[in-house]
């Protein structure tokens, strides 16, 4: 099993670099991950991995797309309630990669 | 993120056959399943010890399960009409992504282990002993088909290429081989109900926010219920319809739909899922058990019609399945009481499955939509006919209905609309590059290169007859057509789903869009009266 090195600690990761166990999650861990895919993140980047671990621990799963946007928009005013700015932040789409960043397991699916 | 590769350029067009590269592509392989994902599916958890042998016997008993198998390795000539078919091959120009080499792959162990020639001569046939080479082999290029058929359209003999990679992976599965994207998704389908994992109460939450989305917009309490008990039809739909981009659009406009033919209709969270990919690693016992969900959802809520939604696969699945698997259609087996009970309960006065675009079709028809087409008027739209619905299934009672259904929907909410290239459209339509399990960001490089011969008839219309949009009607398609049209210089946002267009135009009654209309239809009323004035 691959790790991830976050701070002197050995995190577990699957192949694609996701981490295994979520509640191992923490911002350093964020960091990293974030890293890994060339994202570098801002308070509007951590706006939205907030929601989503949010989302993720009421629900057991990351939310659609537009449910994100949706929520993104009556928090941070309509100009930002759209999938553009999604894609400005998480360039290879907010669902899996901002879900990456978050800890979150991969969504999977026709998607 | 995707490994570093080069997008192909556009060819000339329409295209001339490549040049060979040989093994461009053998270092494409998807992630191999784990034992969690194998076991619950019935597959041992890792390659079994005596892995060769049992391949064999495998295929031995595929063999005399589907004849139409043994037809096909027995019947190829090697005339190359498919070779240059496949849009694999076309986008690595890599020979073992030609139609008849990916058979071959197979084909030269069953030489070898079950004709004579190839047990007494094997070199003089081309036959092969069952290696981890040839395994490997079997592995990577297996899943460089997405089973779309499309070569089997030009084969004299029909020989089906799809049904071969389906046997090469059941037999890979059987040994403990499997794909990880397929495997674990057909996980989830089986304990959480779809692919996406989306258990019921987020499902509900989702749903609830959609239709707080189409109240905004029209101003009308325009329903998507779930579990609804005594609902009269039941809407099978892929999962990604809850969840992804164009998808969600489409879902909307079937809810449209629905509530302006006043159909008291319901999703089911126990089965909140069409795709079945089961098909795609040949395993009928799965494909069953994944269908069974359908009838339980069914028989439960006690609907009298299924209506499916926009998904390729699963619309083959249903069309051409469903029927002896659960009984949803004519032909259950008479020893299977829950089937029975389920055809007793549904309406024979109506197609048994129904897809949702006869099921606008008919509305149509019927004068009972109306459309503001100028809301579409922005768009010139063109339609990517998906393999699975193309190739594998029909809609209406005609020939061919599968092509005219939706391009009729389309064209009755559009008023721009322009086909692709004859040759890349209908029963000889390409595939998206996506298909067949091979959805996954693992294998991003063949997805894309596979996406080339329709990218190209897509850049052919966008250059000379002013497309805008390309609608879809499968799930994976337009996953798919997501990720890859920014890789040929295509905005992600001109894909649209097929209802999508219908939902932003379908004019409901009482709505706010309705109401909008209104000074516009007295105008041409004044108009009549100026005239009739003046011929007065």
């Amino acid at each position: 099993m691959a790790t991830m090195n976050v701070a002197g600690r050995e995190l577990e990761v699957d192949e694609e670099g996701y981490l295994i166990d979520l509640s191992q999650w923490d911002r350093a861990a964020g960091e990293e991950l974030a890293k890994s895919e060339n994202v570098e993140m801002t308070d509007s980047h951590w706006e939205v991995i907030d929601f989503l671990r949010e989302y993720y621990e009421e629900y057991q799963i990351a939310p659609a797309v537009r449910v994100l946007t949706k929520a993104i928009g009556k928090k941070l005013g309509p100009e930002k309630g759209n999938s553009k700015y999604l894609y400005e932040l998480f360039p290879y789409g907010p669902a899996k990669q901002a879900c990456k960043i978050a800890g979150l397991p991969k969504p999977t699916g026709c998607i | 993120m995707a490994a570093e590769f080069q997008t192909p350029e556009f060819r000339e067009y329409p295209a001339v056959p490549n040049a060979l590269i040989n093994d461009a592509t053998a270092h494409l392989s998807p992630f191999i399943a784990k034992p969690n994902h194998q076991e619950p599916l019935g597959f041992p958890g890792e390659l079994v010890e005596n892995w060769e042998e049992k391949a064999v016997e495998k295929m031995g008993d595929l063999l005399t399960k589907y004849r139409g198998l043994r037809v096909y390795l027995d019947s190829c000539v090697k005339c190359g009409s498919c070779t240059d078919k496949c849009h694999y091959y076309q986008g690595t120009s890599d020979p073992k992504n030609m139609p008849v080499a990916r058979q071959d792959l197979l084909r030269s162990v069953y030489r070898r282990y079950f004709t004579f020639a190839g047990k007494y001569f094997p070199k003089l046939v081309g036959a092969r002993d069952m290696t981890r080479e040839v395994l490997d082999e079997w592995y990577s290029y297996f899943h460089q088909c997405s089973q779309c058929r499309r070569c089997s359209v030009f084969c004299p003999y029909g020989i089906d290429t799809a049904e071969i990679s389906m046997a090469a992976r059941e037999i890979m599965d059987s040994i403990g081989h499997g794909q990880k994207y397929c495997n674990e998704i057909l996980g989830k389908v089986q304990t959480v109900g779809n692919n996406l994992g989306l258990p019921g109460p987020a499902l509900k939450a989702t749903m609830a926010e959609f239709a707080e989305e189409i109240e905004d917009d029209t101003g009308l309490p325009v329903e998507i219920p779930i579990d609804k008990k005594g609902a009269d039809v039941l809407l099978i739909t892929p999962s990604a319809d809850f969840f992804a981009e164009p998808h969600i659009d489409g879902l909307m406009g079937y809810a449209k739909v629905f509530h302006e033919a006043g159909v008291n209709w319901t999703l089911s969270s126990h089965a909140a899922e069409a795709a079945n990919f089961s098909m795609f690693i040949g395993s009928y016992s799965n494909m069953k058990k994944v269908a069974e969900r359908i009838r339980d959802a069914a028989l439960e809520l006690g609907v009298k019609q299924i209506i499916v939604g926009e998904c390729g696969h699963a619309w083959r699945v249903a069309y051409s399945f469903w029927n002896t698997l659960t009984g949803v259609g004519a032909g259950a087996d008479p020893s299977d009481e829950y089937a029975l009970k389920l055809q007793k309960q549904l309406d024979p006065n109506v197609p048994q499955p129904m897809h949702i675009c006869e099921f606008t079709y008919d509305l149509i028809q019927k004068g009972k939509l109306r459309f503001d087409k100028s809301a579409n008027d922005h768009r010139t739209v063109t339609f990517h006919d998906s393999c699975n619905v193309a190739r594998a299934s029909r809609m209406g009672d005609w020939a061919g209905g599968q092509f005219d259904i939706p391009r009729e929907v389309i064209k009755a909410c559009c008023n721009n609309y322009v086909d692709m290239d004859p040759d890349t459209i209908k029963e000889k339509t390409y595939c998206c590059g996506g298909g067949g399990g091979l959805l996954t960001d693992d294998l991003m490089e063949i997805r894309v290169k596979g996406a080339l011969p329709r990218m190209e008839a897509l850049k052919d219309v966008v250059d000379h007859r002013g497309v805008n949009t390309l609608a879809a009607i499968c799930a994976i398609c337009k996953a798919q057509f997501a990720k890859v049209l920014p890789y040929y210089n295509f905005p992600m946002h001109m894909l649209v789903s097929t209802h999508q267009l219908v939902g932003e135009s379908l004019v409901l009654t009482g709505s706010n869009q309705e109401k909008a209309l209104q000074p516009k239809q007295e105008e041409p009323a004044k108009e009549d009266e100026a005239q009739a004035k003046a011929e007065e």
